[in-house]
This record gives C-alpha cells, sequence and structure tokens, in this order.
C-alpha cells in the first residue's frame, strides 16, 4: 500500500481501526472516547464503525479503567485504553504498577497482560500543571511494563499496533502537539504485518560531529536543530529512541564512538530520567573512550508545568535550546 | 449445577472434607513458619472457612474467582492443590508461581482462580474486567471477587462496584467480614457500617449472610449467582465472619480481647456448626466426620511431605522473566 500524508492523530486512528478490524479480542475504552471521539480527537469515528461493545465510554474512573483493563487483558482480551490526558494515570498507579506490570512475573508466567495504555502527555498547550507533564520515566522505572513514545505519524501507527500485539503491557507515550502533526504514513493492512516485535532507536539523521538523542517530541525538535546546526557547519547525527523500556542504546553506543559527543534532550524532567539512563549507558560503555567532552542533557521540568507563556515556553525544552547547547559542546575543547 | 452441594450427603463430605482441608493447611504452614522453614509473611484464614467452601462450591465449571491476601481458603476451596500451594509458600519450583509469588500470590488462572493479591481491593477492578471479558467472549461465567470489609473502604471497591453497576456485568462482590482490618474494628472504619447496604447506591440489593454458616452462604451465594447468570446484574454478599489468628506474623492482638476470640471459637465455628448441622440432619454420621477429618489430615501431611522435597528455584529463573516478550535490542 502506497503511503498517504496523514496527522498522527490519524495515524493512531488508522491502527486503532486495523486491530480493531483483524483481531476480535481488542476493544478500546476510556472516558469520552466513543461519542465525543476523545479528548484530542484521536478515536474519532470508530464507535460507529465499531459499536459501543468494543469503543466504550467509561465512568471517570481511571483506577477502574486500568483495573479493569488488567482483568480483561488476562482472560483473553486485548484492551486498548485511552487516559484523556497522561496526568490522569496518577489515579490508575496500583493497576499499573503493582498489578498490570507485576502478574506476568508473580503468577509464575502462567498469565500474559497484553494491555496498551495511551498517555497524551506533555506541555506547550497552556494547560498547566496538572495537564501537561511527561511522566514516562515513572514508568520505565517498573519491571514488567514496556515504554515507547514514537515522535513521527507512521511511528504513531506502527508502534500502537506492535504495542496491541505485544503480550506485555505497553505504556504508550503520545505528545499532544504531536497530534496535528503531518507526515507520510503507509497504512498497515493487519496486525500482523507489524509482528516484528517492539521497535528500537532510530536513526533520523547521519552526521559526524555529534549525537542528539531524544524521543517523541523533543525528537522532532533534535531534528530542527540539527538543520540549524547545519548552517553552521556542524553535522549532527539525531536519534529517536522510540523505546524507553527496553532502551535501545546500541545505536547511541555506535554513534557516539563515531562523534564522540553526546546531548539528550527531553521534554520530562532531568533529574533521574531517560537522559541520565541514556548517559549512563555510553559512559559505562566502550564509546567511553570515544568521547571528545563530557556529554550533556537539555530537559524541562524544573517546576511544576507554568501556564503564562513565556513561563511554559521556559519550561520545555525548545530548537535553540538544543541548538545552543550543541553549539557549548562543540565549542569545549577536544 | 454447582460444583457441591452440601444440603446432600457426598456434597456435605466434600465440603466438610474443603473445610478441613484448608484449616490443617494453614495449621501446617504455621508448624512451618515456628519452625523457621517459611520466611515472609502469611494471613490465616482460620475461622473463615465456611465463606470460601460455601462460595466456591455454588459456582459452576468455567466461573471465575479474584482473591485477597488471606487467599489460601479461595485456592482450596476452587480446587488449587494444597501442594502446589505448600511449595509455594516454600518457594519451591512446584509452586503455582514458580516460588515468585508466595502466600499473597497464589493464582491458578487455567482452572479460574484469577489470582491472590497483595494490594487491599486490588482485585476488585479485575473481577470487573474479567466480568467484561467473560461477556464480551459470550460465556455465561460469572465472576465471583473476594474481598475484606478493609476493602470497602478503598477507592477501587465504589469504582469498581460503579462501573460493574453501568455496565451490568456478571461480577459477584463477596465481602469476607471478618471486623477488622489488621487492628482497625470494621465498625470504627466504616461510615454507615454495612458493606452491603452500599451496595444500593449502585443500583446492586447487597445481602448479608452468617459467614460462619455453610449452608447459609452456599445458598445466598448459589441465588446471587444464577440470578447474576441470567443477566440480572452484580452482586453484593457480605458473609460476617471472623479471624482466630492476628492479621499476620507481627500482630499481638492489641485491639481486641481473648475472651472475644474465644468465643467465636467455641460458641460460633464454622465447621464445628458445620459437623453439627450435618449429623443432625442426617447428611453425614458420626464416624463419617471423623473419616473427612482423618482424609484431610492425610491429605495435608501428604502435600507438606511433597512440597518439601520440590527443587529450589535456580537464580537464572530470572532472567528476562518479568516479560512474556522480550525484543531483540532490550536482551
Amino acid at each position: 500500500m502506497s503511503a498517504e500524508t496523514m496527522s498522527c492523530a490519524k495515524a493512531l486512528n488508522a491502527a486503532m481501526r486495523v486491530a480493531l478490524t483483524s483481531d476480535p479480542a481488542t476493544f478500546l475504552a476510556g472516558e469520552d472516547i466513543a461519542v465525543y471521539g476523545g479528548a484530542f480527537g484521536v478515536t474519532e469515528g470508530l464507535l460507529a464503525d465499531f459499536g459501543a461493545e468494543r469503543v466504550r465510554d467509561t465512568p471517570i474512573s481511571e483506577d477502574a479503567i486500568v483495573g479493569m483493563a488488567v482483568g480483561a487483558a488476562i482472560t483473553g482480551m486485548r484492551p486498548l485504553i485511552e487516559m484523556q490526558f497522561a496526568d490522569f494515570v496518577v489515579n490508575a498507579m496500583d493497576p499499573l504498577v503493582n498489578q498490570a506490570a507485576k502478574l506476568h512475573f508473580m503468577y509464575g508466567g502462567n498469565v500474559t497482560v497484553p494491555l496498551v495504555l495511551r498517555l497524551p502527555g506533555g506541555g506547550g498547550t497552556g494547560a498547566a500543571q496538572q495537564h501537561s507533564q511527561s511522566l514516562e520515566a515513572w514508568f520505565a522505572h517498573v519491571p514488567g511494563l514496556k515504554v515507547v513514545a514514537p515522535s513521527t505519524p507512521q511511528d504513531a501507527h506502527d508502534l500502537l499496533l506492535a504495542a496491541v500485539n505485544d503480550p506485555d503491557p505497553v505504556v504508550f507515550v503520545e505528545h499532544k502537539l504531536l497530534y496535528r502533526e503531518e507526515g507520510p504514513v503507509t497504512v498497515r493492512a493487519a496486525l500482523a504485518d507489524v509482528d516484528g516485535g517492539l521497535p528500537g532507536t532510530a536513526v533520523r539523521r547521519e552526521g559526524a560531529d555529534l549525537t542528539i538523542v531524544a524521543y517523541s517530541l523533543t525528537a522532532r525538535k533534535a531534528e530542527e536543530a540539527a538543520e540549524a546546526l547545519a548552517e553552521d557547519g556542524i553535522d549532527a547525527t539525531v536519534l529517536d529512541l522510540r523505546s524507553l523500556r527496553p532502551l535501545d542504546l546500541g545505536p547511541v553506543i555506535d554513534a557516539v564512538t563515531r562523534t564522540g559527543r553526546l546531548l539528550v534532550a527531553h521534554e520530562a524532567p532531568g533529574p533521574v530520567g531517560i537522559g541520565a539512563e541514556v548517559v549512563a549507558g555510553v559512559v559505562g560503555s566502550r564509546a567511553f573512550d570515544h568521547l571528545l567532552s563530557p556529554p550533556v542533557r537539555v530537559t524541562g521540568g524544573g517546576t511544576p508545568m507554568p501556564y503564562a507563556p513565556a513561563l511554559e515556553r521556559a519550561n520545555i525544552p525548545q530548537v535553540e535550546d538544543i541548538v545552543a547547547a550543541a553549539r557549548r559542546l562543540m565549542a569545549e575543547d577536544d | 449445577m454447582a460444583r457441591l452441594d452440601p444440603k446432600t450427603p457426598a456434597g456435605a463430605r466434600d465440603a466438610l472434607r474443603t473445610m478441613w482441608t484448608i484449616r490443617r493447611f494453614e495449621e501446617a504452614l504455621e508448624d512451618l513458619y515456628s519452625r523457621g522453614m517459611l520466611h515472609g509473611t502469611n494471613h490465616l484464614s482460620i475461622g473463615q472457612e465456611a465463606v470460601a467452601v460455601g462460595a466456591c462450591g455454588a459456582l459452576e465449571d468455567g466461573d471465575l474467582i479474584t482473591s485477597t491476601h488471606r487467599g489460601h481458603g479461595h485456592s482450596i476451596a476452587h480446587g488449587g492443590d494444597p501442594m502446589r500451594m505448600m511449595a509455594e509458600l516454600l518457594g519451591r519450583t512446584d509452586g503455582y508461581c514458580r516460588g515468585r509469588g508466595g502466600s499473597m500470590h497464589i493464582a491458578d488462572v487455567a482452572s479460574g482462580n484469577l489470582g491472590a493479591n497483595g494490594i487491599v481491593a486490588g482485585s476488585m477492578t479485575i473481577a470487573v474486567g474479567a466480568a467484561l471479558s467473560m461477556r464480551m467472549q459470550g460465556t455465561d461465567a460469572v465472576v465471583v471477587c473476594f474481598f475484606g470489609d478493609g476493602a470497602a473502604n478503598e477507592g477501587s471497591f465504589h469504582e469498581a462496584l460503579n462501573m460493574a453497576g453501568v455496565w451490568d456485568l456478571p461480577v459477584l462482590f463477596l465481602c469476607e467480614n471478618n471486623q477488622y482490618g489488621m487492628s482497625m474494628a470494621q465498625d470504627a472504619s466504616t461510615a454507615g457500617g454495612s458493606v452491603a447496604a452500599r451496595g444500593a447506591a449502585y443500583g446492586i440489593e447487597g445481602v448479608e449472610v452468617d459467614g460462619n454458616d455453610l449452608d447459609a452462604v452456599f445458598t445466598a451465594v448459589q441465588a446471587e449467582v444464577a440470578r447474576i447468570r441470567a443477566g440480572g446484574g452484580p452482586g453484593l454478599v457480605e458473609a460476617i465472619t471472623y479471624r482466630y489468628r492476628g492479621h499476620s506474623k507481627s500482630d499481638r492482638n492489641l485491639y481486641r480481647t481473648l475472651d472475644e476470640i474465644e468465643e467465636w471459637r467455641t460458641e460460633r465455628d464454622p465447621v464445628d456448626r458445620f459437623e453439627a448441622a450435618a449429623v443432625d440432619s442426617g447428611r453425614l454420621t458420626v464416624d463419617e466426620v471423623d473419616e473427612v477429618r482423618e482424609e484431610a489430615r492425610a491429605a495435608i501431611r501428604d502435600a507438606v511431605g511433597r512440597a518439601v522435597r520440590s527443587p529450589e528455584p535456580d537464580v537464572s529463573d530470572l532472567v528476562d522473566a518479568a516479560y512474556a516478550q522480550v525484543p531483540e535490542h532490550g536482551r
């Protein structure tokens, strides 16, 4: 099938359509996903085609939504759940962390928990502290959970199908500002077309001078930053992690071995974050001997997300922040 | 048809044997614990056996249960193998969870025991999902969700009952009210006093039953399960019972009197009461009661003997064990 141009939201919608069509065990559930089409319109039109039993509006009960999904998943179904905002998952931490993540191991490998939990997160929408968070590092910290964060419409489509196929619980991190971003998408014909498991790190750009590692919306910003840097004659490799647990560090180590410089950028807060894990993995690898300067992180979240536009912007890594950090990195003595 | 009908002689015999099996199992694990052969902690249901046996007896093949941290009785009553349970408590490879879960996490999903759970009310929303799953798959199975009186004050209880109510799901919430959380008396923790009465808020008619009367538990659960199976929507049964032992191994019984415990043991013990009722009603003879006791004792002796010989797990068992599938790049 040839590629067509569509937004991330449409690519996710198309993936759900593929899942619902090709596997009768799949169903969608979440707050206002059916009649309303989801707070961000991602599930628009699915109720009409698949009915209220499989496209299921829920009470505002995040704990019950995720717990229900766990119960359905261990008894033969494949629930695909939307948290209306990533922030609301805090109300569902028990079923996610104590149940979904644990049951496969805890019950001796005798059950699987094939559920997908979509988390629309991130800032930049003026929604302030309780509707703007990037909580992915919390989940990457939990054995038993997988965490993915696509940045392109094609990856949004393919990763969602791979997550539905996956026998383990997958936390699917979506940045709200990506929903309207467009790109070429080849819509898959069936779930079975993405049967290779969750993919790892993607190379977005190859360059010899430094390696920029990012994911989700920040990976798009990293690509823009790399274009700006190219105008200054700085040639960056850009890597998009896509999977945060497991973390695919092989391509990062390869790239840093070549470029000698590492910059990790993400919107989530820096301390104990994904960037720290990437840096630790690189300095603990063969790439260490090739480092020309200390790795740097460009992260957000110094405070809870502010409301005023200028303050909000300052709390989120922007393209120019990545460019500036890259220039400083290049300016350090070899 | 229910798995066992205690109103018949054969069913009464099975029910009594199962109650004794639960009690002997837990006494055996207390013994192993006191001899230093079991580590961790455990929560005993001695004194509560009639709830598990009466409720599980009223189920049919294909029905599911979810259990609690005090779940040995549910597991045995649902058909669990005491050898594999004891092997789990001993942390051995023949345990239901290969020694990974221990006392609070025994599950046998293949036979419909969706598992004990260490989080109070943790299994209540899971039961809701299992009930939805059973309905979406076109079965007429019913899910029985055991929970304690303490769980009724968790948000999950309310979210689970509400969701089951609005979706009309085939789930029976079965409160084992043993009258205490860890130490807090139910009347001090629970506004309104009654768990069964809370059902009304969710369109569910709660039923209260004497949880130490096996015949009464069976009758109440059988009626509710039949109503639910016929599409009548979720149910809520509150079985009033009592635990003789402490909450767990650290309990010094500071919150209740020895007289109170002794009164329940001597006057309301569920096993004594069922034996007397079965003999009085002609379902069992005194000799048959003695035989059943000996059968249970022998079965547990045999189970423990085999469990202690089960191999210890190897640490290599942990490799990639948190996941069912590890992608190539995650190895």
